[in-house]
């Protein structure tokens, strides 16, 4: 019983291999965007040091190897990096910050109200409002900008993804029956590309209870990053 | 003509007041607000260029246009895992509103060829059944608490945000892998890489410096 169970798990990995092409978290997901500026290999959100702020962090750019020159990890001026905010549950964005480079410095919009939203949130045009910006930082020279209650910072870090990545494959391929431990972070000593965002949750509308079972009495947001590019 | 000489004077000193400085300490500059206005006011060396508050004359800055989605992120290796050749792309340009009539029976085909065993997992209350499991990945947003913890799962806290620390792949393993008692398929419910190679900062911005 455990024996043809455990064959057939086998046998499903084997199958999913054939088909599946696996970079984690997010890192080279899909043929279009893998090793484009627009790929987008992780996004985080999370309460920051200072409880009444949020944090989001979007890398692009992943398996950047160590010491890498800059030109070889510069954001692109024709993608645009939206992180997008829902606070009633119905999927679609109501709040957008935008990030997108010009010159030698990142430049930043909202929190505000997005031009194309739900089935049209594909689309995007940038704010018009004012826009924050910091110069971009290189691994020696660090900015961050701090105003109005809002930090910004968008440069190269250390990537912050942990897995065996390559064990997993071996797993996929049927050349591995299971993980190691200790494992082998893949993703230790190297790189990505980061734009980091700290900003008053009193910025957002609130968000609304009974979205997450496992915390139904909390407001909760839905949140998302995507790269777009111009046209 | 004394009144007059007083208005004008009070008018500048008025106006001078508007036009504060905007560039921080860290020599980030801010644009300020009279920078798009279309009049040549303030330190401004042209029509709203030049001086301290704008951006140097002769760097335009085009903001216009339209961008168009090419990636799309909500939950850690979600298209990376229940993707698949044929559609990640089409995953990647969809909108989160529209994920679940598009992809949702193809994820659950895909965890059960991941795990064929599968029945439900270790979340609470009796775990997810795969259709139920696949509908909540299938909307590819990550859930954020309002207020407390923010954490994709820390042995208490479940699905209310993620932060840098968050050992989401053995999370994953262990939901796909694990069953309802989390016990099942054992070498394949951990990767053992509990944490990141580097430690990350308590403050802004939080990740670590490269190499």
């Amino acid at each position: 019983m455990k024996k043809s169970k455990f064959f057939a798990i086998i046998g499903g990995l084997a199958i999913a291999t054939l088909s599946i092409v696996l970079i984690s978290a997010d890192h080279i997901d899909a043929p279009a965007v893998a090793g484009t500026k627009a790929d987008i290999t992780d996004f985080y959100a999370f309460q920051g040091t200072n409880s009444s702020n949020f944090v989001f962090a979007a890398n692009v750019q992943g398996l950047l190897a160590p010491g890498a020159p800059t030109d070889q990890a510069t954001f692109d001026e024709t993608i645009l990096i939206e992180f997008n905010i829902d606070h009633n549950n119905d999927l679609k964005e109501d709040i957008v910050i935008q990030a997108i480079k010009r010159g030698d410095s990142m430049y930043f919009f909202g929190p505000s109200a997005p031009a194309f939203s739900g089935s049209e949130g594909t689309k995007s045009t940038i704010s018009t409002s004012t826009p924050y910006s910091v110069k971009i930082s290189t691994r020696d020279d660090v900015q961050i900008t701090d105003k109005n209650g809002m930090k910004f910072f968008a440069g190269p870090r250390e990537d912050p993804f942990f897995f065996d990545f390559n064990k997993y494959n071996e797993i996929l391929a049927g050349t591995a029956t299971g993980f190691d431990n200790p494992g082998d972070d893949t993703f230790a000593g190297k790189n990505v590309l980061s734009v980091v965002i700290e900003l008053p949750k009193s910025m957002l509308p609130n968000a609304i209870a009974g979205v997450n079972p496992y915390a139904p009495n909390t407001p909760i947001y839905n949140v998302w990053v995507e790269t777009k590019r111009k046209q | 003509m004394k009144t007059f000489k007083y208005i004008t004077l009070f008018a500048a000193i008025s106006t001078s007041l508007l036009f504060v400085q905007c560039k921080d300490e860290d020599d980030n500059v801010i644009i300020n607000a009279t920078c798009n206005d279309g009049i040549l006011n303030g330190e401004e060396t042209g029509i709203d260029c030049g001086g301290t508050d704008c951006l140097p004359c002769g760097e335009v800055l085009d903001f216009s246009g339209t961008f168009i989605q090419e990636d799309q992120m909500g939950r850690p290796g979600i298209n990376t895992v229940f993707g698949t050749t044929g559609f990640k792309d089409s995953f990647n340009v969809t909108v989160p509103s529209e994920m679940q009539a598009a992809f949702q029976s193809k994820f659950q085909t895909n965890l059960l060829a991941l795990n064929p065993g599968y029945t439900t997992n270790a979340l609470p209350n009796g775990g997810l059944d795969a259709a139920t499991f696949t509908t909540v990945l299938s909307r590819d947003v990550l859930w954020l608490a309002q207020t407390g913890i923010t954490t994709y799962f820390n042995g208490t806290e479940i699905l209310t945000g993620r932060t840098l620390t968050d050992d989401v792949i053995d999370v994953s393993l262990l939901l796909i892998f694990g069953g309802p008692g989390g016990t099942d398929n054992p070498g394949l419910t951990s990767d053992g890489v509990p944490a990141n190679d580097v430690a990350f900062s308590s403050t802004f911005p939080y990740m670590a410096g490269p190499f």
